[in-house]
């Protein structure tokens, strides 16, 4: 059971089995805090964070708790993680705390989490378990910076504002405006700005996936090379 | 006889994981609680400071305190809060009170308003709202330079008709598409310029005699 391909793992995480655009979990801070690439940015590095965290400590305690108890036990250890992560932060980025304010403690009830750590850090050794949680919440965190980006993109006209935010005064003037004068497009931002954008990332992802299927099968389909055609028609004399 | 055993067996392993974690965010919370007040007092301090620069006085604001609490006419206060005194050569230069817009559009709005010792406004912050992004979050000097407004006027400067948004023949610009935010901000930070008017002889202990200089 323990020897996993990262390459399928990473595979998994980022594409084929995408925790945000294809388990669909953990879509209340996906809709949540993705107005502005700042706070998609934040809530995914804290997401991602948690996620290493317990798949670690689940993937070490795997042995040792029994089927009947290991849910509360797994809620434990990501509650714990959660708390800690969120003092921390508290202390070392507070401005970043401010912001993403219940949304930090609310990833204790972002179901990537425990599905990780039931689904597969129970399961494997703690290389492939953090590695998945790295990359599982990479790719949470990749659609919730996209999605992050388009809506404040169209919502504000604008890209990377008050990035300063998270990435400390340096960053002040990454601010892109895209379009000047741009009348604010509020249904961008607001919640069922959301909803719009992660249905047409979905159905975006769907697209790619139809087309290459439809290029494996034609590749597949293709006659075999060397074949000689035959002339059939025609008369013979 | 054997399921027994087994409750046994989980139910501890249960309490032990429950103090395992309790002891970790004991030790974090341990671990991390000084630095953490220190950075709620940067940043309470950083928003003070934005309304009376350095430049302006010379005592820690943050230790010269006045409590209110609910009972103040005209704050609007939930809870006890503090007003901040600002001096220079022990005289207050300005007030820093806080208020409440329990008006705004989605809920309460927060609010802090810097009062100089000539009754003029030194500035106002919007320290927490839950306006709608990108309509009512004006107020939020983040997003839009609108609370700058305020600077400067007083109970007279407008006299007390003109303190509302255009809208309702007022001075104070409306955001297009929300009234109703800046009308609270608007009504609430009159209501604590009144407040100040009315308690300066406690705000200002000599009221007066140090005329703020150079801030509009």
């Amino acid at each position: 059971m323990s020897d996993v391909s990262y390459k399928e793992l990473s595979l998994n995480g980022l594409w084929k089995n995408n925790p945000a655009i294809v388990q669909l979990l953990g879509l209340c801070p996906l809709l949540a805090v993705t107005g502005s690439v700042v706070n998609a940015t934040g809530l995914a590095a804290a997401t991602t964070l948690v996620l290493v965290c317990s798949n670690t400590a689940v993937s070490l305690i795997r042995n040792i708790v029994s089927d009947a108890i290991r849910l509360p036990a797994f809620v434990m250890i990501i509650a714990a993680a959660v708390t800690c992560i969120e003092l921390l932060m508290q202390a070392f980025a507070y401005e970043l705390y401010e912001i993403l304010g219940i949304f930090l403690p609310l990833i204790t009830t972002n179901c990537v989490i425990l599905g990780r750590a039931d689904g597969f850090a129970s399961r494997h050794s703690l290389a492939p378990a953090a590695y998945d949680g790295l990359i599982m919440g990479t790719g949470f965190g990749l659609v919730l910076v996209l999605l992050g980006a388009l809506r404040e993109l169209l919502g504000t006209g604008a890209l990377f504002a008050n990035m300063d935010l998270l990435f400390g005064p340096a960053a002040a003037n990454w601010k892109i405006t895209v379009i000047n004068d741009y009348p604010n497009f509020l249904l961008a931002i607001l919640p069922p700005g959301a909803f719009i954008f992660t249905g047409l990332i979905i159905a975006l992802k769907n697209l790619v996936d139809a087309n290459i299927k439809k290029r494996q099968a034609a590749l597949r389909a293709r006659p075999v090379k060397g074949a000689k055609r035959v002339r059939v028609t025609g008369n013979i004399s | 006889m054997l399921l027994r055993q087994s409750i046994t067996r989980n139910s501890w392993l249960l309490a032990v994981f429950a103090v395992c974690t309790t002891l970790l965010i004991a030790g974090t919370y341990l671990s991390t609680r000084e630095r953490i007040s220190e950075q709620k007092r940067i940043a309470e301090e950083k928003a003070l400071l934005e309304i009376v620069p350095r430049e302006r006085h010379d005592n820690s604001m943050l230790d010269d305190v006045i409590t209110v609490g609910p009972e103040a006419a005209g704050l609007d206060l939930t809870e006890s809060k503090r007003i901040y005194l600002a001096r220079k050569g022990g005289e207050v230069v300005a007030a820093i009170i806080p208020a409440r817009a329990p008006d705004g559009y989605t809920g309460d709005i927060d609010l802090i308003v810097g009062v100089n010792a000539d009754g003029s406004i030194a500035g106002v912050r919007a320290l927490s709202h839950k306006e709608t992004p990108g309509l009512g979050d004006k107020v939020d000097i983040k997003k839009s330079d609108w609370v700058l407004g305020f600077n400067g006027r007083s109970l007279h400067n407008p006299e007390l008709p003109g303190w509302a948004v255009k809208k309702d023949k007022g001075v104070f610009d409306q955001f297009t598409g929300a009234t109703i935010t800046p009308r609270a901000v608007v009504a609430a930070t009159l209501r604590a310029l009144q407040y100040a008017d009315a308690n300066s002889k406690i705000l200002f202990a000599r009221r007066g005699e140090t005329p703020p200089t150079g801030e509009q």
